[in-house]
This record gives structure tokens, C-alpha cells and sequence, in this order.
């Protein structure tokens, strides 16, 4: 039960993108197409999630029992940059059109403030998913990461559909690119706002 | 001119960046440690000045631990001339937006003499009215017996106004003080006891 | 080029916030009153000049294929040192910046102008760089952060104008977009104007 609540908390209710502003920069870049919004989405899934898992068993096998928490950024980082190396390797090795079709997108996921962010939540806070403020275990950890990622996609993918229709509008000179599509983004997030209360 | 990319300087300058970084840090770590403990323990210590009665000892030092209802609350004593003054007791609910963290102080008569709020996440203009820099509503707990006000919202038959539109962080509030005067209870109990076996 | 024009390019023709788009993160997540945009902005300024100091100093002892690890870690040790500074020196805003702090080393302007810039120019250069980037970004969030305080709360670096509140919506997720959407349009306006 509580992973559902987990779920809908961060797909809607914390939406990573729309509500805690992790991930802004490919939102904005990467968005203006469904097909690169998804094929994003999907890498970025993988990599939050194998990355959450890692630097949880890093903070609390590692850092703490050696009282080196303040080491956190650096490893965590470190942690992110070598699973995106990794994502690159395998990628072009098995789906090269795919690689490709990403290009710088793949590596700039290193820096997407969404996976280092969830990273980071995951052993800082804690919750209360339908109980008592506690911090999360390891598989609560996860579906998390992944729930949040799915969060990351469903906006990307929302806005990825928006920007498609700005295209074709009728927009004032000042406003063409960026500043329609983060007034646009901000109605997406009043929109998102909705679902405050829900868990 | 860069250094040329062979498998042993990549490997030697990895290992010797990380190296220094770590050292680095490590060292600044030690220099910080102190001044960052004080801060905190000044954050904690503001918090209970605030919600004390006069006391002229150290209610840090001598803090001790209360179980109620299977939870354990941080309590620190105010003491004036060696007599109990007060207690001033950490305790904790889940709020609409995550965990609400309050340090409520208590009278040796069982009175509230003031509430403070450590922490919480509640929603800007609505839930984060429980602060006291933004409305009267902590005041009302001021000077109240919790024996004859009842800690429970109007809306559920009992004393406390609640915040406009925020029902639910009130509902949690409320929850936090009644868990606190659980344990302050408890502790009276636990100092009367000690009081009886010196004299 | 001038060692003035250094700083100022990073104020407007290179401003990161409204030219370059990077750093929108804590552009939008910082951005609830004037003092946390401008404590922000500080915080990065630091890092920017620390690591734009060094990575220029140690730039050709680098590999090239490892370099942008390597700028990583120089950048992950100031923000680490920082966070250690910030805890034991300025508590109160540390908790407001809360997780953007430690997130200022995946922003992408220090990376950016790391690799951009101070690994390709000398120590002076790359120092004068980072401040003038970090002053073009803090001007950005502290105007922004005060637009929203100004919209939101009714106050401005915390001393309340009128009684009660503002446009809520403005401290919260949607205002950010919409006011640095609008802000955008201001600046670009002026850009045009000016040149």
C-alpha cells in the first residue's frame, strides 16, 4: 500500500519537475519533440533508479558507518558520472540508432539536477508516506527513484505535446521560445497543483 | 598543452584529483566541525529559551528521553535555583506537506507556556501560518491546562481555532502538542518521583 | 579583450540566466524572496571562482579523455567545502537553500565555464570569468527573487510593505515559470534596446 502511496506522491503530488524544479534544463531542451522527450525519459529512468540504489548503499555501508558524511557530494557525483559513462558504453553498443538519436543528451544526464537530487532526498529526509515521519529502506528507496523518474517523463512527455502546438500558434515576437514555454510550463504546474492533498 | 590521454595518466590523475579533493576536505571538515555543532546546538537551545519559563541552568546538558506510546521524546528540563521549572519537549506529526517538527514548552503546573515550530514543509500563505511570525494561531495554546482545553480542532469538538483552509496541518499540530503533553506527563511523574527518593 | 569587459560580459551579453539558460534549477527553486536569491547567487559565485581558479591552474596536467571527471571533482570538493562553511556560518539560509546547495555542482554554468573557459585561459582570466558570470547570475536570481517576494508576500528582503499577503501563487511552483517567463521578455526587451 505504501507504494502506491510513494507513487502517486512523487509522479504527481511532488512532481520532481513541475513542483521541486529538478530536471529544468532538458525539460526545456530536450522537450520539443515527443520521440526525444520519451527516449530521454527512459534513459534517465534507468539511470535514477541503478544510481539511487547505489548511493544508498554507499550512504549508509560506507559513509556513515566511517563517519565521513560530508564526502557525500563528491561520491555521489562521482557515483552518477561513471553510471552515465556506463549507459553510453552499453548503449552504443546495443541500440547505436538510439545513441545517436539522444547525442549530447545522453551525457548532459550527469548533469540533471533530477538524479542527483533524488539521490540526495533519499538519505536526508524523511517521509511520511501514510504513517510516522521515517527514513525510507532500500526498496521504498527505489520505487521512489523510479517513481520520480516516471513523474520526470509524464511531464516531459506533457509539455514535450504543448510545445509541439506552440509551433503552430500565433506568438508575440518577444515571447517566441523560451519565455512561452516556461509560461506554458507554469500552467502545467498551476494544473499539477491540483493534486495537492491527494496523498 | 594537455597531458596525453594513455591508461596510466588517465588512471594516476583520477587517483591524484580525488586524492587531494579528499584530503582537502577532510581538513576542512575538522575546522568546520566545532562551529557547526555550536550552531546547532544554538538553533535547539533558541528553541527552548523561547518556550520556557525563566530557568538559569543548561536544559541542554541535562536532556533525557520519556517513552510514550512506543515513541521516544527529547525532554529538557528548565530549572530555576535547582527546582523544576518547566519542561521543554520535542515532538513531531505528519503535517499536509511532510514532517512537523515543534518544541513545546511546559509549565511545572502543567500549563503550556509557549510552542515554537523546528521544522515543517506546510504550504507558503496556508499551512505555514502555524509559525508565529505569521499569525496568532500558536499563541492560543499560551497559558492553556491542557486538562480543560481541549488539544483537538473546533471541527472535532474541541478548543483549538484552526487555520483557515488549512484543517489538516491544524489536525497534525494539534496531534503533535497532545503526543508532547503525553510525555510531559509522563516525566512529572518520572521528576516527582526522583524528588520523593532524595529527600 | 579588457580584464572590465571580462566581468560585464557575464552581466549581459553572456548573462547565464537569460542568455546562456543554464543553472534554471536553482533559477526557479531559490527564488522565493530576495535574500535567498541573492545568498544563491553568492554561494555559486564562490564556487565559480574557486574552481574556475583551479581548474585553470591544473588544466594542462589533465588528460584530456579524463578531464571532465576531473572537473567534477574540483567543482564536488567546493561545494562540499562550502556546505561546511555554510552549516557552521550561516545556518539559517543553509536550511532555506536546503538541497540546492549540494546540487550546485551538476549546474551546469561552474561545469560549463570549467570546460568553456578556465581550462583554456590563465588564472587571472578564468578568476575575473567567475565573477563576472556570478555576478550576472546572482543580479538575475536577486531580481527574480524580489519580483516574486515583491508579487508573493507583499515584502521585500523581508520587511513587509502592506498588511497580509500578496499573489500566493508566486512563491509557489507555477509563479516561478510564469514570472521568469515574463522577466525573460523584460530582458530581452532590453537587450534590444540597449544595443
Amino acid at each position: 500500500m505504501e507504494y502506491i502511496l510513494i507513487i502517486i506522491s512523487a509522479v504527481f503530488v511532488n512532481n520532481i519537475l513541475l513542483s521541486q524544479f529538478l530536471g529544468v534544463c532538458p525539460f526545456l531542451g530536450v522537450s520539443n519533440k515527443v520521440s526525444t522527450a520519451a527516449g530521454m525519459s527512459g534513459a534517465v529512468t534507468f539511470v535514477m533508479a541503478v544510481a539511487t540504489l547505489v548511493t544508498y548503499l554507499l550512504q549508509y555501508y560506507v559513509l556513515v558507518p566511517l563517519g565521513i558524511e560530508f564526502m557525500q557530494t563528491v561520491t555521489f557525483i562521482v557515483v552518477i558520472a561513471s553510471l552515465v559513462q556506463m549507459v553510453e558504453i552499453i548503449m552504443k553498443k546495443i541500440s547505436p540508432a538510439l545513441y545517436q538519436a539522444l547525442g549530447i543528451f545522453l551525457p548532459l544526464i550527469t548533469t540533471n539536477c533530477a538524479v542527483l537530487g533524488v539521490a540526495i532526498l533519499v538519505v536526508s529526509k524523511e517521509f511520511t508516506f501514510g504513517g510516522d515521519p521515517h527514513m525510507l529502506n532500500m526498496a521504498q528507496a527505489v520505487v521512489f527513484a523510479i517513481a520520480n523518474a516516471l513523474g520526470f517523463g509524464l511531464a516531459m512527455i506533457l509539455f514535450a505535446g504543448l510545445r509541439e502546438q506552440l509551433e503552430l500558434a500565433n506568438v508575440p515576437k518577444e515571447f517566441k521560445g523560451t519565455p512561452i514555454a516556461l509560461i506554458t510550463a507554469g500552467i502545467l504546474a498551476l494544473a499539477f497543483m491540483g493534486f495537492a492533498g491527494l496523498v | 598543452m594537455a597531458k596525453s590521454s594513455t591508461l596510466k595518466n588517465m588512471v594516476v590523475t583520477l587517483f591524484a584529483v580525488t586524492l587531494i579533493a579528499s584530503a582537502l576536505l577532510g581538513g576542512v571538515y575538522a575546522l568546520t566541525k566545532g562551529p557547526i555543532d555550536l550552531a546547532m546546538a544554538a538553533k535547539t537551545n533558541n528553541a527552548i529559551a523561547s518556550v520556557s519559563p525563566e530557568f538559569d541552568n543548561d536544559p541542554s546538558a541535562e536532556m533525557f528521553m520519556v517513552e510514550s506510546a512506543g515513541k521516544s521524546y527529547k525532554v529538557y528540563p528548565a530549572k530555576m535555583g535547582g527546582n523544576a521549572a518547566g519542561f521543554a519537549i520535542e515532538t513531531y506529526a505528519s503535517g499536509f506537506g511532510g514532517r512537523i517538527a515543534l518544541m513545546v514548552g511546559f509549565n511545572v503546573d502543567g500549563t503550556i507556556k509557549g510552542i515554537s515550530v523546528l521544522s515543517h514543509t506546510e504550504t507558503p500563505g496556508l499551512g505555514d501560518k502555524i509559525e508565529p511570525s505569521k499569525s496568532s494561531f500558536s499563541a492560543q495554546f499560551e497559558g492553556k491546562d491542557p486538562q480543560n482545553f481541549k488539544l483537538v480542532v473546533k471541527k472535532d469538538g474541541g478548543d483549538v481555532d484552526a487555520i483557515t483552509a488549512s484543517t489538516i496541518t491544524s489536525r497534525a499540530y494539534c496531534d503533535a502538542v497532545t503526543l508532547a503533553w503525553e510525555a510531559f506527563k509522563l516525566c512529572s511523574n518520572q521528576k516527582s518521583e526522583e524528588e520523593k527518593a532524595n529527600e | 579583450m579588457s580584464k572590465l569587459s571580462l566581468i560585464t560580459r557575464g552581466i549581459l551579453k553572456e548573462n547565464p540566466i537569460f542568455v546562456l539558460f543554464l543553472g534554471m534549477c536553482p533559477t526557479l527553486g531559490t527564488t522565493t524572496s530576495a535574500i535567498n536569491g541573492l545568498g544563491m547567487g553568492l554561494a555559486t559565485t564562490f564556487v565559480l571562482i574557486m574552481s574556475n581558479i583551479v581548474i585553470s591552474s591544473i588544466a594542462g596536467l589533465i588528460p584530456s579523455k579524463v578531464r571532465i571527471p576531473s572537473y567534477i571533482v574540483v567543482i564536488a570538493a567546493f561545494v562540499t567545502i562550502l556546505q561546511l562553511l555554510m552549516q557552521a556560518y550561516t545556518p539559517g539560509l543553509y536550511e532555506t537553500l536546503g538541497l540546492f546547495i549540494p546540487l550546485i555542482v551538476v549546474n551546469c554554468i561552474v561545469l560549463g565555464r570549467a570546460e568553456a573557459f578556465a581550462s583554456k585561459n590563465n588564472i587571472t582570466d578564468s578568476a575575473l570569468d567567475g565573477i563576472g558570470i556570478g555576478l550576472g547570475f546572482t543580479l538575475g536570481l536577486t531580481v527574480l527573487g524580489a519580483v516574486r517576494e515583491l508579487l508573493g508576500s507583499a515584502s521585500l528582503f523581508g520587511i513587509k510593505l502592506i498588511d497580509g499577503d500578496g499573489m500566493l501563487v508566486f512563491v509557489l511552483a507555477p509563479g516561478a515559470f510564469i514570472a521568469l517567463g515574463y522577466l525573460l521578455v523584460l530582458f530581452n526587451k532590453l537587450k534590444t534596446r540597449i544595443s
